[in-house]
């Protein structure tokens, strides 16, 4: 009984989440010439400034180098984007929060699922630089989604940690950027794992972020299909993620209201 | 059981009223070590218990600071009672704050979408609906405004519109029917009128008390939190006035 309760409520805001992330990406271009291009521009651009930056003065020897870089940098971005957008999900709709019922895990959900569509046009350069490049096409990137909605699941339980932690404190949101920081220089997205000293390598291992480029990056680049190891360890990552953002939020939301 | 459509039963609400705001985690362990963290408790509603028939119309009257708008925050589900419980068996809609789901950079055609996705209403639904909301709030000529260029009005007007577009089982409404001119004032009652005459439940909160007394069978009057008086309108008006005159 009660979880029917609980699958009609769900639906009946299905069209709320479906309205918020029609806003999100409304808004993020509003105004902006080549509106939705951007989207496809910047991962473009920004690989072209990277490639250039680290093969020709760094002098990275890594094969195919621009595609390389972009796998990474796509799936990075979309993390990076995305949990910071849901950081502020419940701080920002405080006004609305206040006056209405909504379940609020709908706002760092919301956030997310907006920055997935975002991403989703930036495919469109990763399959660009594969044509320009003259890759090989392998049917293993058929299975592009899954690392995909592995992140999907990942980045959706940090969202939910960070939205709820930043109401009670807001300091999270200045140690976050920080953290980011040193996230991102633990995520092979420019260089290579082979290259860095076996104690950071294992650090790296450790990091689920690198687990996922790498799973797509196997697929698309070098069309092997990852092992058992790999499989497990993306699925139980993303999973723990999951469910780790819904406990911490679920005991949080409760008093949400009375620090917003 | 269904005759009750709404339940308090023993509802408190506790805020903490910081002393010195404590925003930060190092603040925070700072005054958790040196036993500084205080807080003064303030019940905002304290120990209340009532229900309200189905198609009744219940004013919940009381001065500044009785705990009303907490009370009907607390039904409508935005707030959680530190002890006690509400149910409720049915539909709410909130006219708490008109127009407080809009999002300011995006029109008004847009809004009601998103408003009443708020209120939990799909797009078709609000495609059906979509030109008796325009007419309602009188808005043709601005439906591709955005809202922040709207007068507070014309905002409250929209919200109304929105808000009122189905019928639920229990309308909750804070002090709103002050808004807009004369006329569109009539429009509201007008169709709270007939909202109510369809068999809605209603709790109106609401300083007028010939609104009041308009609109409602039943009152309670709160008082620093507590329900002084439940009962007859008249009665609890009688009561009302002995005791602040």
């Amino acid at each position: 009984m009660k979880q029917l309760a609980m699958t009609a409520r769900f639906e009946k805001y299905l069209p709320l989440m479906r309205e918020l992330i029609a806003r999100d990406l409304k808004v993020k271009y509003r105004r902006s010439v080549l509106g939705y291009l951007w989207s496809l521009l910047n991962p473009l651009l920004m690989m072209a400034i990277l490639t250039m930056v680290f093969s020709q003065i760094f002098r990275f020897n890594i094969p195919n180098y621009p595609l390389y870089l972009i796998c990474g940098q796509t799936l990075w971005t979309f993390f990076n984007e995305s949990t910071n957008q849901a950081m502020y999900a419940v701080l920002s709709n405080g006004a609305l929060l206040k006056k209405v019922y909504i379940p609020k895990y709908i706002f760092p959900i919301s956030r997310v699922l907006s920055s997935f569509v975002t991403m989703s046009f930036s495919l469109v350069a990763i399959v660009i630089v594969l044509l320009v490049t003259c890759t090989p096409l392998y049917w293993s990137a058929l299975l592009f989604p899954v690392p995909l909605f592995f992140l999907l699941l990942f980045s959706m339980g940090v969202g939910m940690v960070l939205s709820a932690l930043s109401v009670y404190f807001r300091d999270v949101v200045h140690l976050y950027s920080v953290v980011t920081l040193a996230w991102m220089y633990l995520t092979p997205i420019f260089y290579s794992l082979d290259i860095v000293p076996q104690k950071v390598a294992f650090l790296i291992q450790c990091n689920p972020m690198f687990h996922y480029i790498d799973f797509f990056r196997e697929l698309l680049l070098y069309g092997r299909v990852p092992g058992p190891g790999t499989w497990l360890f993306c699925i139980l990552s993303s999973l723990l993620a999951l469910a780790i953002g819904v406990a911490v939020f679920r005991k949080m939301q409760r008093n949400f209201i009375l620090y917003l | 059981m269904d005759k009750n459509i709404i339940e308090i039963s023993h509802v408190d609400m506790r805020f903490n009223l910081e002393e010195e705001k404590t925003d930060t985690i190092k603040e925070y362990f700072v005054k958790l070590l040196k036993g500084k963290l205080r807080f003064s408790e303030f019940y905002a509603v304290k120990d209340v218990s009532f229900t309200v028939h189905k198609g009744e119309s219940v004013a919940l009257i009381g001065r500044n600071g009785s705990g009303k708008s907490t009370l009907l925050k607390i039904i409508a589900g935005v707030l959680y009672p530190t002890a006690g419980s509400v149910s409720v068996n049915g539909t709410i809609a909130p006219l708490i704050e008109l127009g407080a789901g809009f999002d300011m950079d995006l029109t008004a055609r847009e809004n009601i979408y998103l408003n009443g996705a708020v209120l939990g209403f799909n797009r078709e639904f609000m495609n059906q609906h979509f030109q008796e909301i325009i007419e309602f709030s009188e808005l043709e000529q601005f439906i591709d405004v955005p809202v922040k260029n709207y007068s507070s009005g014309m905002i409250a007007r929209l919200g109304f519109a929105i808000a009122t577009i189905v019928k639920a089982d229990v309308l909750v409404v804070d002090e709103i029917l002050a808004v807009g001119d004369y006329k569109f004032q009539q429009k509201c009652r007008e169709r709270m009128g007939r909202l109510l005459a369809d068999g809605t439940t209603l709790l109106f909160v609401s300083h007028s008390e010939e609104q009041v007394k308009e609109l409602c069978q039943k009152a309670v009057w709160l008082d620093h939190g507590r329900a002084m008086a439940i009962g007859d309108v008249d009665e609890v008006y009688r009561a009302y006035h002995q005791a602040t005159d």
